[in-house]
C-alpha cells in the first residue's frame, strides 16, 4: 500500500537526524531550541487523532477515526478532495501543508479523561503532533484540551457537548466546532412550543455529571422560557442500566413530557425503558405523553431502534442536509466506508479542514499564529451553512438541527430526520452569559 | 550495605542502574526506523511505568506478604491525586507538599478501611474493600463534585490562591516544580539516529521509586515483613501462638495505602489532574492484575507486570493498519495484505483482545507470573539452577 | 402508596435479574471454588444470542428497486428476510418478533457448551492453583470473549425489542383498589420476573430432588469424601458448571429487551454479581437469591425522589453500603458456610 511512503518517510527523517547528529555527534538539545513545541521540521507533519475505540463510545471513535483519515488524504490531494472544493476559503490544494506532507498517528483513549491525556501526551512527546483531535466525551475534551494549552499544541475538539468546554473551561489553544448544550436548548424549544404547545409540564432525569448538568440547567432554562413549568429534576448515576426505579414514579408525578438528558448507552436504555413502561401511550392532563432526547447521535439513535420514532431531539449536522459541502463529505466518506458518516465525524473532518486552513493562512505552525488565524474567522461550505469561529469562547457559531425520530425511514441511516434548521442568530449568545462564565481563555501557549 | 545482605544489595544496585538508564534503554530503535514504533523511551510512558510500578510494589507489601486481597486499592491512589491536585491549587507548585499530603490522607483513609475490612478475611475482606471504593468512586464522580470536580477531573485554574508562590502575573497556568526545577522540562541528547529525551520529571519519579523499593526490600526482610508472611501461611496457628495479628496487617495495609497515595500524588505531580475513574474498580482491578501477572510476592514482579500492561495500553494501541502496511511494505502485496488483515484484530481497537490473550497464556504456561519467565530464561543459562533466586521469596501462595 | 407498591415491583423486577446472575455464579464461585470472573461475559454471550436471533432471523435477500434511491443517489436495494419468503409474510414477521423468546432454544445449548468447554479447557486446570491465578486466567478470557462479540458486533448497543404482544404495560391499579394509571407496570418486566423464578425454582428442585442433585451437594459439602465413594464428582462438576453457565445466559437472553446488549454489558455486571453473592453468603444458593432479592429492592427505594432528597446519591452507593453493613455484622454475610474463602 504505502511502500514508497516507507522509503520517502524513512530516507527523509533519517536524514534530518542525521544532519543535526553528525555535526554534532553528542550535544544535547534542550526542547527550548525550538520556537514552538514539536516544530515540524522534516518533510511531514504530524496530527494526533485521540478518539475511543474501546469502551462506550468506541464505534463514535472509529467514524471520528475514518473523517480524520479522509480529511488527511484530501489534504495530501488523494481522492476526491471532500468539502476542499465547498469550503470557501480556497487556499488549501490538495498539496500537504505548506509544502509538508500530512501524516497521523491514532491513540485510543478508552472513553476515559484520564487514559485520553496519557495518550496525547504520548503523541506530543513521542509523535511529535503539532495538533491534536478527537474525543467523544466532554471530559476528555476539556482534559486533553488543558493539556494542549500546558503542552504548546493546538487542540481541536471533537465530539463535546457540554457549555464547559468553552465556557467555563475554554483554553486559548482549544477550539470547539461541535454546537453545545446551551445551543440544543434554544434551538429545540421553540420547535417543542410549536408542537407541544406553551402549558406542559416537564420531568428531567439527568445522567448525574458535568455535562448532564449543564444539559439539563440550559434546557430547563429555555423551556421554563417559553412557559413550561419543571415538575421535578432527578439525577441517575452513570451506566445504571436499568432505569425503571426512575422511571416509575413520573407518570404519577403530573408531567406530562419527559426530558432525558442522557447520551450514549445511557440514553439508548433509558429511553427504551420509557417506551417499554408505555409512557407514550399515556394520556396526561389530557396531553398526550412526550419524550425529548435533546442530543441525539445517529449511532444511539441506531441503538434504540424503534423506540425513537417521533422523539425530539437536536444535532450539530446530518447527512441528510442538502447543501453543497454536506453532498461533497458524504459522497466521499460514503464512496471510501460504504455508509454515510456520523455528525460526530464530520465535526472532526471540519476540523482539521479548519485547522489546515489556518496554518495556511498564518503561513507557519506555531500555534499562536494559527490561533489568530483562526479567532474571528468566518467560512461556509464546510456543511453547516455560513459559520463564525468567536475570538472571545473559541466557539463555532453556526445553524443548529432540530431532529424526529423517523416514522417510516427505508433504511437504516435515515431513522432521524430533519424537522428545523435553527439560524445561527437564534442559538447566539453573549460570552459572558450566566452558563459560560468562569472561565478565561489565557494567553496562547507556544510551548518551548 | 544500607542493611541488606550481598544478595539484595547486588540486585538493588542492579535495579538503580536500570532506572536511571530508562531513558536510554527504552528507546532501543533509531528514531527514524520503523520499530521506533515500539519505543517507550518518551517521559510520559516512563512515568507511568514507574509511578504504577510505586502502586503495585505498594499493593504487593499487602497481597504478596499476608495473602489479603484488596479490591479496592485505586481508592488510596484516587485519594492521594486529589490531595496533591489541591496542594497545587491552594498551597504551591513545588511538589514536596503535595506529595507529602497525598501520603498523609491516603495513610489515614487506608487506617479507616483497613481497620473495618480487617475484621473479616478471604474473598470477605476483598469485597469490603471493594465496596469501601466503588462508593468513594461514586461520590466522587456524582455527589462530590464541588471537591472532585465530578467526570471532568479536578485541574488547575488561573485564580488558585496558591498562596506560598509569586503571584502569577503571566496569563498562563504555572508549572508544576521541584524547587524551581520544572517537571516538564527535558533535554534530548541525539547520537547516531537515536534520540534520547531525559526529563526532569522522570528523573523525580525513579528516585522516589527507587526510595520505594529500597523500602520494601527492607519490609520483605524485616521481622515485620516475617510476621506478615506468617499471617498469609496460617493466621490460625499465629492467634493461637498468643499474638495478635490484627494489627500487624493494619499496619501493611496502611503501608501499602501510603504506597498508593504516593503513586497517586505522583502522577498529579507529572500532570496536575485528578479524575474519578482513577478510583473505579477497573483501576483496583488493574493493580492486582498487575501484581499477579509480574509474580505476587516477588520484589520486582509487581513491577514488570506494571510496566507490562502499561506498555500494552500505550504501544499496542496506537499501532494502526497504516503502520502494519509501512513494516511490511517491502514484502509482495499479497503477503502484505494477508499479514495486515491477521494482525489486525490485535491491534489498534483490539488492544484489549492481545491484553487478554496474555493474561491467558502467562497465567497457564508461566504460573509465577512473569519473575517466573525470567528465572527459567536464567535457568537455562545456569549449569546449576538455583532453587530460590535472589529477587523472589516465596510465589503466590 | 402507590410510589411504594412501584417501588417493590421494581425491585422485585430488579431483584430477579441481580438472584439469576448470582445463582449462577455462586455455583461456580461458591461451591467450585473457582473466582470467575469471566461470569458477567457469560450474562453478555447470553444477550447476544438474543441479537444473533434476531440477525439470523433477518438475513435477508436484496433486490434492486430503481424507483428508490439511497444516500449516494444510487439505486437503494430493497431488502425481503428469507423467513418471510419462507414461511409468508405474516408468519415470517411474527418469528422475527418473537426472536427474543426464542433465543432461549438458542442460549440453552450454546451456553452449554460454553460452559462444557471453559470448564474443560481451562478452568479444570485452576481448581487447585491460587484464587490470583483464577482471577488473572479467568478476566483474561473474558476480555478475549468481549472482544470477540465486539469484532463481530461493534461496540454499540443493538437493540432486541420484545415480542408486540409484550411491549406496553399492565395497570395494577384495580388489583389494589387505587384509580387507574397509577401503578403501571412493563408487560416484559414482569415475564422477566416470573421467568426467573422458574429459572430458579428449577435450579434448586434439580439440585433437591434428582439424584444428580444430591451427589453434586454432597460434592459441595465435602468433595473428598465422595470422590472416595467411587463416584465421579469431576464429570458431574463439569455439567453443573455448563448449568451455571446456561443460568447466566438465559438471565442474559431474556433481559436483551430491557437492557440493549453492549459488549461491555458483562462487566457492569461482574461486580455487582460478586457483591450479591459474597453479601448472600459463600456457598450458600439460598443466600445468594435471598440477597439479589434484598439489594434489588432496597436500591428501587433508594431511588425515590423523597429518599434521594434527604441523602443525596444514596442511589449511587446503597448496595455497596448495605454490603458493608451486612458484611459487618454477619461475619459470612446472610447465609454463608463457614471456611468457605474465608483464608
Amino acid at each position: 500500500m504505502s511502500r514508497s511512503n516507507f522509503t520517502r518517510r524513512g530516507l527523509l527523517k533519517t536524514g534530518a537526524v542525521a544532519g543535526t547528529t553528525f555535526a554534532l555527534p553528542t550535544i544535547f538539545t534542550s526542547r527550548a531550541a525550538n520556537a514552538f513545541t514539536n516544530e515540524p521540521t522534516g518533510s511531514s507533519v504530524t496530527f494526533g487523532f485521540n478518539v475511543p475505540q474501546t469502551g462506550a463510545y468506541a464505534e463514535e471513535g472509529m467514524d471520528e477515526l475514518r473523517a480524520q483519515q479522509l480529511a488527511v488524504e484530501h489534504l495530501n490531494g488523494i481522492g476526491d478532495g471532500g468539502m476542499l472544493s465547498t469550503f470557501s476559503s480556497k487556499v488549501l490544494t490538495g498539496a500537504g501543508l505548506l509544502g509538508k506532507e500530512v501524516k497521523f498517528v491514532s491513540g485510543d483513549t478508552q472513553t476515559k479523561a484520564d487514559i485520553a491525556r496519557g495518550t496525547a501526551q504520548s503523541m506530543i512527546q513521542k509523535d511529535g503532533v503539532i495538533m491534536i483531535t478527537g474525543g467523544s466525551s466532554s471530559a476528555e475534551a476539556i482534559a486533553v484540551q488543558g493539556l494542549c494549552q500546558e503542552a504548546g499544541v493546538i487542540f481541536m475538539a471533537g465530539l463535546t457537548h457540554s457549555n464547559d468546554t468553552t465556557g467555563k473551561d475554554r483554553k486559548a489553544n482549544g477550539f470547539r466546532h461541535f454546537f453545545n448544550a446551551y445551543m440544543s436548548g434554544v434551538a429545540l424549544t421553540p420547535v417543542l412550543q410549536k408542537v407541544y404547545g406553551s402549558d406542559r409540564r416537564a420531568y428531567h432525569l439527568t445522567a448525574d455529571y458535568t455535562w448532564g448538568w449543564t444539559q439539563e440547567a440550559s434546557i430547563a432554562a429555555s423551556t421554563e422560557a417559553i412557559g413550561w413549568q419543571t415538575v421535578q429534576k432527578v439525577m441517575t448515576p452513570v451506566g445504571a442500566g436499568d432505569f425503571s426505579s426512575y422511571l416509575a414514579p413520573v407518570l404519577n408525578s403530573g408531567a406530562d413530557v419527559l426530558i432525558l438528558n442522557h447520551y450514549g448507552a445511557d440514553m439508548v436504555n433509558s429511553l427504551t425503558q420509557a417506551v417499554q413502561f408505555g409512557l407514550r401511550d399515556k394520556q396526561v392532563n389530557g396531553k398526550n405523553f412526550e419524550i425529548v432526547v435533546p442530543l441525539y447521535s445517529e449511532l444511539m439513535a441506531a441503538g434504540a431502534g424503534e423506540n425513537i420514532k417521533g422523539v425530539y431531539g437536536s444535532m450539530n449536522w446530518n447527512w441528510q442536509l442538502q447543501d453543497a459541502g454536506t453532498k461533497a463529505f458524504v459522497k466521499s466518506f460514503g464512496e471510501k466506508y460504504g455508509f454515510p458518516p456520523s455528525n460526530a465525524a464530520q465535526t472532526c473532518y471540519a476540523q482539521i479542514m479548519l485547522y489546515a486552513d489556518a496554518v495556511t493562512r498564518a503561513n507557519s505552525f506555531n500555534p499562536c499564529a494559527v490561533a489568530e488565524a483562526l479567532e474571528g474567522f468566518e467560512f461556509d461550505g464546510l456543511g453547516n451553512g455560513p459559520t463564525l469561529y468567536r475570538k472571545d469562547d473559541h466557539q463555532c457559531f453556526k445553524d443548529v438541527l432540530v431532529m424526529k425520530g423517523a416514522e417510516a425511514p427505508t433504511s437504516q441511516y435515515d431513522n432521524l430526520e430533519i424537522v428545523e434548521i435553527t439560524p445561527v442568530a437564534q442559538v447566539t449568545y453573549a460570552p459572558d452569559h450566566p452558563m459560560f462564565a468562569g472561565g478565561a481563555l489565557g494567553d496562547c501557549n507556544p510551548g518551548a | 550495605m544500607f542493611g541488606l545482605d550481598r544478595k539484595d544489595t547486588v540486585f538493588m544496585l542492579i535495579v538503580v542502574v536500570i532506572a536511571l538508564s530508562a531513558p536510554i534503554l527504552l528507546n532501543p530503535w533509531p528514531a527514524a526506523s520503523q520499530m521506533a514504533q515500539f519505543n517507550a523511551g518518551y517521559p510520559d510512558l516512563m512515568q507511568r511505568f514507574v509511578v504504577y510500578g510505586i502502586f503495585a510494589i505498594g499493593f504487593n507489601i499487602l497481597f504478596g506478604l499476608t495473602g489479603y486481597l484488596s479490591f479496592g486499592h485505586a481508592a488510596f491512589l484516587g485519594v492521594g491525586s486529589y490531595a496533591a491536585v489541591w496542594m497545587f491549587k491552594l498551597l504551591s507548585m513545588n511538589i514536596i507538599p503535595a506529595i507529602l499530603l497525598s501520603m498523609v490522607v491516603a495513610g489515614l483513609f487506608a487506617l479507616v478501611i483497613g481497620y473495618v475490612s480487617l475484621r473479616r478475611s478471604g474473598i470477605y475482606f476483598s469485597i469490603l474493600t471493594l465496596a469501601f471504593a466503588q462508593m468513594s468512586f461514586n461520590m466522587a464522580y456524582s455527589v462530590l463534585t464541588p471537591l472532585t470536580n465530578g467526570e471532568t477531573g479536578l485541574q488547575l485554574a488561573l485564580d488558585d490562591p496558591r498562596i506560598l508562590d509569586a503571584a502569577n502575573t503571566t496569563n498562563s497556568l504555572p508549572v508544576t516544580n521541584l524547587f524551581g526545577a520544572e517537571m516538564r522540562s527535558s533535554v534530548t541528547w541525539n547520537v547516531g539516529g537515536w534520540s534520547f529525551d531525559f526529563s526532569v520529571g522522570y528523573y523525580v519519579c525513579a528516585v522516589i521509586m527507587l526510595i520505594a523499593f529500597y523500602t520494601s526490600v527492607r519490609i520483605f526482610r524485616s521481622p515485620f515483613g516475617m510476621m506478615l508472611r506468617a499471617v498469609k501461611s496460617n493466621q490460625q496457628r499465629l492467634n493461637y501462638t498468643g499474638i495478635n495479628s490484627r494489627p500487624y496487617t493494619l499496619a501493611a495495609f496502611v503501608i501499602s495505602g501510603m504506597y498508593a497515595g504516593l503513586a497517586g500524588g505522583l502522577l498529579a505531580a507529572m500532570d496536575p489532574l485528578a479524575g474519578a475513574e482513577r478510583m473505579q474498580w477497573t483501576a483496583s482491578g488493574e493493580v492486582v492484575l498487575m501484581t499477579i501477572l509480574g509474580g505476587a510476592g516477588t520484589l520486582i514482579g509487581p513491577f514488570l507486570g506494571a510496566g507490562f500492561i502499561k506498555y500494552c495500553e500505550n504501544i499496542f494501541s496506537k499501532i494502526n493498519d497504516q503502520i502494519l502496511h509501512q513494516w511490511f511494505a517491502l514484502l509482495p502485496d499479497w503477503l502484505e495484505n494477508t499479514l495486515v488483515t491477521v494482525l489486525h484484530p490485535f491491534i489498534g481497537k483490539g488492544w484489549h483482545l492481545t491484553l487478554g490473550l496474555i493474561f491467558m497464556l502467562v497465567v497457564v504456561f508461566l504460573p509465577g507470573g512473569l519473575v517466573e519467565g525470567w528465572n527459567r530464561i536464567t535457568g537455562l543459562f545456569r549449569r546449576k539452577p538455583k532453587a530460590k533466586p535472589s529477587a523472589t521469596t516465596e510465589p503466590a501462595e | 402508596m402507590d410510589a411504594i407498591l412501584l417501588q417493590i415491583l421494581n425491585g422485585l423486577d430488579k431483584g430477579s435479574a441481580y438472584a439469576l446472575i448470582a445463582l449462577g455464579l455462586t455455583l461456580i464461585f461458591g461451591t467450585l471454588g473457582v473466582v470467575n470472573f469471566a461470569h458477567g461475559a457469560l450474562f453478555m454471550i447470553g444477550s447476544f444470542c438474543s441479537v444473533t436471533l434476531s440477525k439470523l432471523f433477518s438475513l435477508s435477500f436484496e433486490t434492486v428497486d430503481p424507483t428508490k434511491l439511497d444516500f449516494l443517489g444510487n439505486p437503494s436495494k430493497v431488502t425481503t428476510p428469507y423467513v418471510q419468503a419462507w414461511f409468508g409474510p405474516e408468519l415470517g414477521a411474527a418469528i422475527i418478533d418473537w426472536s427474543v423468546p426464542l433465543a432461549i432454544l438458542l442460549a440453552i445449548p450454546v451456553m452449554l457448551i460454553v460452559g462444557y468447554v471453559m470448564e474443560r479447557g481451562l478452568i479444570k486446570h485452576f481448581y487447585k492453583r491460587a484464587h490470583a491465578d483464577q482471577i488473572l486466567v479467568t478476566f483474561g478470557l473474558a476480555i478475549v470473549l468481549q472482544e470477540i462479540v465486539k469484532y463481530f458486533f461493534g461496540a454499540n448497543p443493538i437493540s432486541a425489542p420484545a415480542p408486540e404482544v409484550f411491549r406496553g404495560s399492565l395497570d395494577f391499579g384495580p388489583f389494589f383498589g387505587l384509580e387507574a394509571n397509577k401503578v403501571i407496570y412493563p408487560y416484559w418486566r414482569l415475564v422477566y420476573f416470573f421467568f426467573s423464578a422458574g429459572i430458579i425454582a428449577a435450579v434448586f428442585a434439580f439440585l433437591r430432588f434428582t439424584t444428580f442433585g444430591m451427589v453434586v451437594r454432597a460434592g459441595m459439602a465435602d468433595r473428598e469424601t465422595v470422590g472416595l465413594l467411587g463416584i465421579d464428582i469431576d464429570k458431574r462438576f463439569t455439567v453443573m458448571f455448563g448449568i451455571a453457565a446456561a443460568v447466566a445466559g438465559l438471565a442474559g437472553v431474556m433481559y436483551a429487551p430491557i437492557l440493549s446488549p453492549n459488549y461491555q454489558m458483562g462487566m457492569d455486571f461482574l461486580v455487582l454479581s460478586f457483591v450479591v453473592v459474597v453479601v448472600g453468603g459463600m456457598g450458600s444458593l439460598p443466600g445468594a437469591v435471598l440477597a439479589g432479592f434484598l439489594l434489588g429492592i432496597l436500591q428501587s427505594f433508594a431511588s425515590m425522589n423523597e429518599v434521594k432528597s434527604v441523602i443525596p446519591g444514596i442511589d449511587q452507593i446503597i448496595i455497596y453500603l448495605v454490603a458493608i453493613i451486612i458484611l459487618l455484622t454477619r461475619p459470612r454475610g446472610l447465609m454463608g458456610r463457614k471456611g468457605v474463602m474465608e483464608e
